[in-house]
């Protein structure tokens, strides 16, 4: 598979505080890739060191199997979690002075600002002062700092906070274009809801270390522990109870079915298959909901912190 | 090297356009010439009104003749009262002072001067003076000798100066000196302090406003601190050059409308006075070319960049360190006092004695070396190779000082929230 970025062996301490521990990730080329993990985990030591703001102690940093240099810098775009910019400085020429810096001419910094400004109704705005727009305009002028030079690396930190609903879901279809045309988009947030919604690969940072890594889908495979909702019209809701303990764990369901359904968490054990409990609930009642419990992003998230203690 | 030069533009830009340093600029020249009109305004406030002085004279040899009124003091003399009724009387008419002149057996005359103010020497010695050379002619008479030949007897010794090489020089010639070389070091002390402190602000802002993530992921902190450092110390020329400009305008409108009353003004009628001798003013034109001129110039711009960037660099690193500008003050005093210091041993030592040994090191070590050598300079009999010595101290420290602020600074950037000490910085050295 083609990487765009490859993180290898990267190891990075501060004083006698351990930031990253071996740290090895994988991003697929045209991926969004959630950068997952709690506080203080080690993401933005990581997310810093991709841009070079910082040099890990030791391992590499491949971009599109180059290892890192300085010539990479027009190639990446960064938002951080902390937004900023030049609070009196005039938007557009703000935009443009930070393009030049990613190695952008002016000229065509200027094009691709005004098409920008068009694409996310900011025409007007050039030279107003940022200090002059909302929380929510400015995080527009944000989003399109990071993205105008166009790199091939997108990382976005917390990108949508500070956004209402209609500005966040904008710069979700912004982000979910740019990776159509061929971005490849890392992605740190705390919002597993977004992860579960955008993501194909999650990592998962805990204490300097990699926890878990892979495809989505691979990782919740990884995560399915034979769970299943059931729903079921019978007479009488304490002997199905009843019998259905004798041979698995059974909880109260929280999901809810029809008023005159019992639903129930069913914990299948081992030795016992679909098709047997199937055949058991059937003959017990009318059976109108039966679906597997998929591990939500968050669930594995918080479970697997927890484990690693 | 494009990208030094952007950030040098953008912050020359900004600096230049901000409206505090537009309304700095235009405004403080006109504060300054209004600081010195109201100075000039008070001055003659103090002097205009007359002080009365009272004199009783008990020696009946019309000394109390000698004092004439002027536009200070008027002169009350007092006759045919006893000592204590004039105190009595001189203090119920509110005098400035009561001079008693009696005679006195052994020193020939005796002269108290009774003010409850503090009269000024100035005042005190010309009442010496003038009852002093009376009583030495009455004395002179009394012993047979006649003044007039005593006068023309009498010698005045004028000291001419010049140097080994036999160039005349004025006696306001080391004034000429500590004049330049004062004016150049304080410069220097005051654009480090004004401009320092503005690229530190720069740096805070930029932390503040959490930008410098943004910077740094496209430029190497050192171009952004180099490129700050810069862009604002030609904010700063800039802003002393249009000083210049409109200072010579404002001469020049002044002299145009002013010009008849300026020397009009007793304050610059005794400028003119001093001067008024074409000799003196020419000897001073002579000192003034007679200067290391070459010298001069060179090193004021080697060491006015070199001093400059010296501390600004200190200046970014405690920018880098800090979250707010409240919390710079701990850091200030190492910038700071060497500042005061070198401005102090340039006004003490070096003037008593260029080339002393407290005035030699200071022109070494490389935090005082700017203000003290420019300071130095005017003075002459510098060896070439004490200014170089001076010089590569001084440029290698910048280069050692900075790499030290760029660690700092890189480190420094990117930490927020926690309280910076010396021994925080310390640790992030050796990151």
């Amino acid at each position: 598979m083609l990487y765009a970025l490859e993180a290898k062996n990267i190891c990075k301490t501060y004083g006698n505080y351990t930031a990253l521990n071996d740290v090895n990730i994988q991003v697929p080329k045209g991926s969004i890739y959630g950068l997952l993990g709690p506080n203080g985990a080690g993401k933005t030591s990581l997310i810093r060191i991709i841009n070079q703001i910082t040099v890990p102690d030791s391992g590499v940093i491949m971009l599109n199997g180059e290892s890192l240099a300085p010539h990479h810098i027009s190639n990446i775009g960064y938002m951080p979690e902390e937004r900023g910019l030049y609070k009196t400085m005039k938007v557009g020429e703000q935009c443009i002075y930070l393009a030049q810096l990613k190695g952008m001419k002016k000229e065509e910094a200027k094009e691709r600002l005004t098409y920008w400004f068009d694409r996310l109704g900011m025409q007007g705005w050039w030279n107003k002062k940022l200090q002059e727009l909302s929380k929510g305009m400015a995080q527009k002028v944000q989003f399109i700092v990071t993205v105008l030079h166009q790199p091939d690396l997108l990382i976005f930190d917390e990108p949508f906070s500070g956004f209402d609903p209609v500005n966040a879901d904008l710069i979700k279809d912004e982000i979910l274009r740019l990776r159509d045309q061929g971005a490849t988009i890392i992605f740190s947030t705390h919002r597993m809801e977004s992860v579960e919604e955008l993501c194909d690969y999650i990592t998962l940072v805990n204490k300097s270390n990699v926890v878990l890594e892979g495809k989505l889908n691979d990782v919740k495979q990884r995560f399915r522990n034979r769970t299943y909702a059931v729903s079921l019209i019978c007479q009488d809701e304490q002997r199905v109870v009843n019998e259905l303990k004798s041979s698995l764990e059974i909880t109260t369901g929280e999901h809810t079915g029809l008023d005159n359904t019992s639903d129930f968490t069913i914990q299948l054990p081992e030795n016992k298959s679909v098709a047997a409990l199937l055949q058991q609930l059937t003959s017990l009642g009318e059976l109108t909901h039966f679906s597997e419990i998929i591990p939500s992003v968050n669930e594995i998230f918080i479970k697997t912190v927890r484990s690693d203690g | 090297m494009d990208k030094l030069w952007l950030i040098i533009k953008r912050e020359y830009i900004n600096k230049v356009r901000n409206r505090t340093f537009v309304v700095m600029t235009f405004v403080s020249p006109l504060i300054f010439i209004g600081v010195i009109l109201l100075i000039g305004w008070l001055t003659s406030m103090n002097t205009s009104d007359t002080r009365r002085v009272s004199i009783l004279d008990q020696t009946g040899a019309s000394y109390d003749l000698l004092f004439y009124n002027t536009a200070d003091f008027d002169y009350n003399p007092l006759t045919d009262l006893t000592v204590d009724q004039a105190i009595q009387i001189s203090q119920e008419n509110e005098d400035y002072g009561l001079i008693v002149i009696e005679r006195d057996p052994i020193s020939g005359i005796n002269v108290r001067l009774y003010s409850d103010d503090s009269p000024s020497t100035s005042f005190i010695s010309a009442v010496q003076d003038k009852i002093s050379k009376k009583a030495t002619q009455e004395n002179l008479a009394i012993n047979g000798m006649d003044i007039e030949t005593f006068k023309s007897l009498e010698i005045n010794a004028a000291v001419t100066l010049q140097t080994y090489s036999g160039i005349e020089s004025s006696k306001s010639s080391s004034w000429v000196k500590i004049g330049l070389g004062g004016a150049s070091g304080y410069l220097l002390m005051m654009f480090i302090i004004i401009y320092g402190n503005m690229v530190m602000r720069s740096v805070i802002e930029e932390k503040t406003n959490r930008i410098i993530e943004i910077i740094v992921s496209s430029v190497k902190p050192i171009y952004l601190m180099l490129g700050k450092i810069t862009g604002t110390s030609l904010a700063g020329v800039t802003q002393f050059v249009i000083w210049v400009i409109l200072g010579f305008v404002l001469i020049v409108i002044g002299s145009m409308v002013f010009g008849i009353e300026a020397f009009q003004n007793p304050a610059n009628q005794n400028l003119v006075a001093q001067s008024q001798d074409i000799g003196e003013l020419q000897l001073i034109l002579n000192d003034i070319v007679q200067l290391p001129l070459g010298t001069m110039i060179g090193c004021f711009f080697i060491y006015f960049i070199g001093g400059y960037f010296l501390y600004a660099a200190i200046y970014t690193a405690i920018g880098a360190a800090v979250d707010s500008e409240t919390d710079t003050q701990q850091f200030m005093l190492p910038v700071i006092l060497p500042l005061i210091l070198s401005i102090y041993v340039g006004f003490f030592s070096v003037i008593d004695n260029p080339n002393g040994v407290v005035a030699v090191i200071f022109s070494y070590v490389p935090l005082t070396s700017p203000i003290v050598m420019l300071m130095r300079i005017p003075f002459g009999e510098i060896t070439w190779w004490q200014i170089s010595i001076s010089i590569a101290i001084l440029y290698t420290s910048i280069v050692f000082v900075a790499y030290i602020a760029a660690k700092i600074y890189r480190i420094g950037i990117l930490m927020y929230g926690k309280k910076t000490n010396w021994k925080e910085l310390y640790k992030w050295l050796k990151y």
